[in-house]
């Protein structure tokens, strides 16, 4: 069984809608033109619906069988009828068809001057990378948990360019109606103009393996002023005043993803667990046998592969500067904490 | 009973040449409006003709293999509805209850997987086409009626390399087996798409048998224009299953080619490309999106017509669109891929393409109700379940437009609007005809009566199930809810449990079908020849038919609808 990144449930964002009836938050430049769209095609929609409806039930209580005498219409066809009804809805769906593609051609053209985000996904999660600082620390923690955290300022256009590790993943902003593939092998993107503060939930919505449901993240939407202070501070992973060594070094756990392949107990999940396990003697793959120390476990987080306990395979990824000195201290001194 | 298995077995000896009772019953003899000859014993039924399991098993009867393939849909249609009712109880909750993430993903697959190819495909063109097709058109048989009983034995190879998938292992790809995934996960990925490979022959079998004998065996005055408007829907499905089958075989083909042979086709890695497995997939299964519902067509406008003793509202238009939509069904497949990444020119003419579909689907509909019109309207099970369909199908196409609309598509792609939208189409069109078809047809296949008030309450259950369960489906994916979740954001809460409630008066509604259709073999009344007063070929002939269908080859001489109660007088 692998890691839930983020339980669902742990989001933490503010419920988008709980209505059937309302529409979602309409939080980027792209959602009020959809929306628009939207409620004219459930209003064509709709009395098209009833139109045929409506006539089936009158038909059904007039024409309902009165007598084994009775007598039914001749009628077999209508050109002009048939003819109109063909015309008219095809008349609808033009309008429609131009309509959505105008809107499409808009979502598929980022202006100039938008603000670029790289965005990598993976199973099962998002990582979030801003120009000019490191990657994988841009997270939020919430109630315990971390979720990766998309920073983006109000009234600025970003655009989002998106690879994939491994299998399909699907980008989608229910809030900002946007979504895209992000398909392997080839960068994707999207942009938008986020237009309203607050915190929306981003979706996986291509399958792509157990954790599915779990690869989420939060979007947060900053007033452009404190854009870079919100950056900076998401992508900052320092010891807080007053916080202990052993504190941080979860976080850090937490905020590299760890807790995905090691446990904090002794028990094997991908790989082996981490209670108990500074100073207790393994055996390699190699034949050979060491004990756990703090030079085994930082070469072990930068290069994986060196030196792999027998029984597990080398599939580690090398966190090689992506973890600081600093943060490696208090990843180390949490770890021997763990019994 | 010693002396009727004698005389079975004398008579399974006398027709184990066809060749001799064909001449037998080629001779002309006139028939009563029962379809006995006049004079003349009355012969056994298909049914009784022959006795024992072999006579099934080696049966070349297109009513029996019909038969054998309904009863097999219909199981496969049990089991992968038990899954579904299984994922919709997970599903009443947002987090975990009863099942691990993996094991939500497995049963989701199989619920896919199962249900398209082993139910959906085949259930109406197979089982009942295969039954009805040639009575309809007045022949014997079908043209190949051997490779009609092979269709049925690949069918049956295929359903148990699909089932095999569950001991082999893992299989949890979505039906769709989308790459690079398919090519990263578990080893019953090969078994199961060459199942699906397998099902495709035993479709593409199907198709072919159909075609010729559509094309060389209609009764004599049986033109074209005179076809029941069934036969032109399954003519137009046979024509999609013949040319499109072949590139799904090939597709899932090089994806077991990519997985055992490490030869680069779709998966980056090794310089494939993952959205070409799309487009191939697609080529195939927007067509066959169309084999599923074009039946269901079929079966609604013999349905609408006969209880309503009317003439069918613009034959021309509807048997026209059938194999128009046909046609453009295979122009289409990009509408699945809007937010894949293709050029933004392709979603632009995919999208016009789809609207273009949207029109000979909607001039069905207003026909069928047009159709109502001036009628005199018998609500008996089968008219229940065709305006069920009618609610339904409308529905479901209406909106197919919002998520053939570009714009609107990129926000309601993969979410619970298209989980709804195709539910609407496949259960609230062709399941929904599917049912109406079997009490419309069983009569005729087994020369019983259904009880009519069980059968009236049967479709209401489905009606209000399927109406719960799927229509909350619409506004939890357009409040952003994603497909293939099994746990998901409190706010979804209250629209999930909804529509499980809706899954479990479905189940009922469907448990009752079931029992009475089967309490109607065991115990319902005979049935007449007629029992709906129909002019099609298929109602005169004894109920249940002769092994051969008829005594004497029927001639036409008019419409199909043109029934009796018709005023010609002038005053209507």
């Amino acid at each position: 069984m692998i890691a839930t990144f983020i339980p669902p449930e742990k989001l933490g964002t503010p419920s988008m809608s709980d209505s059937p009836w309302e529409l979602l938050p309409t939080a980027s430049n792209h959602a009020a033109s959809l929306d628009w769209l939207y409620l004219a095609l459930t209003i064509v929609c709709g009395i098209s619906f009833v139109l045929v409806i409506g006539a089936m039930f009158y038909f059904m209580w007039k024409y309902k069988k009165r007598s084994d005498e009775d007598r039914t219409s001749p009628l077999t066809h209508n050109g002009r009828l048939e003819f109109a009804w063909s015309a008219i809805p095809a008349v609808f769906l033009m309008l429609f068809f131009i309509q959505g593609e105008i809107d499409f051609v808009k979502l598929s053209a980022p202006p100039a001057d938008a603000i670029d985000i790289s965005i990598t996904a993976e199973k099962w999660k998002w990582t979030i990378e801003y120009p000019g600082r490191s990657a994988a620390s841009t997270t939020e923690v919430l109630d315990g948990e971390i979720a990766p955290l998309l920073v983006v300022p109000k009234g600025q256009p970003v655009r989002l360019l998106m690879s994939s590790k491994d299998v399909i993943h699907s980008l989608y902003i229910p809030a900002f109606r946007v979504k895209k593939d992000v398909v392997p092998g080839r960068y994707a993107f999207v942009w938008f103009t986020a237009i309203e503060e607050g915190t929306f939930p981003l979706f996986c919505t291509e399958y792509c393996g157990d954790e599915h449901s779990s690869m989420l993240a939060v979007v947060k939407v900053v007033p452009p002023e404190d854009y870079e202070a919100e950056v900076r501070a998401a992508t900052t992973l320092e010891q807080g005043a007053g916080e202990t060594i052993e504190a941080f070094g979860e976080k850090v756990y937490k905020a590299m993803a760890c807790n995905s392949c090691h446990n904090p107990d002794a028990s094997v999940k991908v790989g082996p667990g981490f209670g108990g396990l500074f100073g207790k003697t393994e055996s390699m793959t190699d034949g050979s046998s060491l004990t756990v120390d703090e030079n085994y476990l930082r070469e072990s987080i930068y290069q994986p592969n060196a030196k792999v306990v027998a029984g597990f395979t080398p599939q580690m990824p090398s966190f090689a500067g992506q973890i600081n000195d600093e943060q490696m201290n208090a990843l180390i001194a949490y770890i021997k904490s763990l019994k | 009973m010693s002396d009727d298995s004698k005389k079975t077995d004398e008579k399974a000896e006398d027709s184990a040449s066809t060749d001799v009772v064909a001449t037998k019953t080629e001779k002309p003899v006139t028939t009563d409006g029962d379809g006995h000859a006049e004079g003349v014993a009355p012969e056994k039924s298909y049914l009784t003709a022959s006795r024992g399991v072999m006579s099934w098993l080696v049966t070349v009867d297109h009513k029996r293999i019909g038969l054998m393939y309904l009863v097999a849909t219909m199981f496969f249609f049990l089991v992968a509805g038990l899954l579904a009712i299984a994922l919709r109880t997970e599903l009443f909750t947002g987090q975990q209850d009863f099942m691990s993430a993996a094991t939500y993903n497995k049963v989701f697959t199989l619920h896919g997987a199962i249900m398209v190819f082993l139910f959906i495909i085949p259930s109406v063109p197979a089982g009942i086409g295969n039954f009805v097709l040639p009575l309809m058109l007045g022949a014997k048989d079908v043209a190949f009626p051997k490779l009609n009983l092979l269709s049925f034995y690949v069918y049956c190879i295929a359903a148990v390399m699909l089932i095999l998938t569950l001991v082999l292992g893992s299989l949890d790809t979505g039906w769709t087996f989308y790459t690079p995934y398919s090519k990263s996960t578990g080893t019953a990925v090969i078994m199961a798409t060459m199942g699906a490979f397998v099902a495709g022959f035993s479709s593409i079998l199907t198709g072919v048998n159909f075609v010729v004998t559509t094309h060389k065996m209609r009764a004599p005055g049986m033109t074209w224009n005179r076809m029941p408007l069934m036969i032109w829907a399954l003519y137009a499905t046979a024509l999609i299953q013949i040319m499109a089958t072949p590139v799904l075989a090939i597709t899932l083909f090089l994806l077991v080619i990519e997985r055992t042979l490490s030869v680069g086709i779709f998966d980056p890695a090794m310089g494939g490309d993952p959205a070409l497995y799309q487009h191939f997939f697609w080529f195939y299964s927007h067509p066959a999106v169309y084999i599923m519902i074009l039946p269901g067509f079929g079966i609604i406008s013999e349905l609408i017509t006969v209880h309503s003793r009317k003439h069918i509202f613009g034959y021309r238009a509807i048997a026209i669109s059938s194999v128009a939509i046909a046609v453009i069904s295979f122009f289409v497949w990009g509408h699945h891929l809007f937010v894949s990444g293709q050029s933004e020119l392709a979603g632009i003419v995919f999208s016009f393409l789809t609207f273009a579909v949207a029109v000979p689907t909607a001039i069905k509909v207003f026909s069928w109700v047009a159709t109502l019109y001036g009628g005199s309207i018998r609500y008996t099970t089968p008219m229940w379940y065709a305006i069920v369909f009618l609610w339904t199908f409308t529905i479901g196409g209406l909106t197919g437009v919002y998520l053939g609309t570009l714009s609107v598509n990129v926000h309601l792609h993969d979410t619970y609007f298209v989980v709804a939208h195709f539910h609407y189409v496949m259960v609230g069109g062709t399941v929904v005809a599917f049912l109406g078809g079997l009490y419309h047809w069983w009569p005729k296949m087994f020369g019983r009566m259904y009880n009519e008030t069980a059968g009236k309450i049967s479709a209401l259950l489905v009606f209000i199930g399927f109406n719960t369960t799927f229509l909350t489906q619409f506004f939890l994916g357009h409040q952003g809810m994603p497909r293939r979740y099994y746990a998901y954001l409190p706010e979804y809460e209250v629209m999930h449990q909804v529509s499980t409630v809706g899954a479990w008066i479905l189940a009922c509604g469907l448990f009752l079908v079931l029992f009475t259709l089967i309490h109607a073999i065991k115990s319902g009344e005979r049935a007449t020849a007629n029992p709906w007063a129909a002019v099609s070929l298929e109602w005169r002939t004894a109920s249940p038919p002769i092994e051969h269908n008829f005594h004497a080859t029927p001639q036409v001489t008019g419409s199909p609808y043109d029934f009796p109660e018709i005023d010609k007088s002038g005053k209507h």
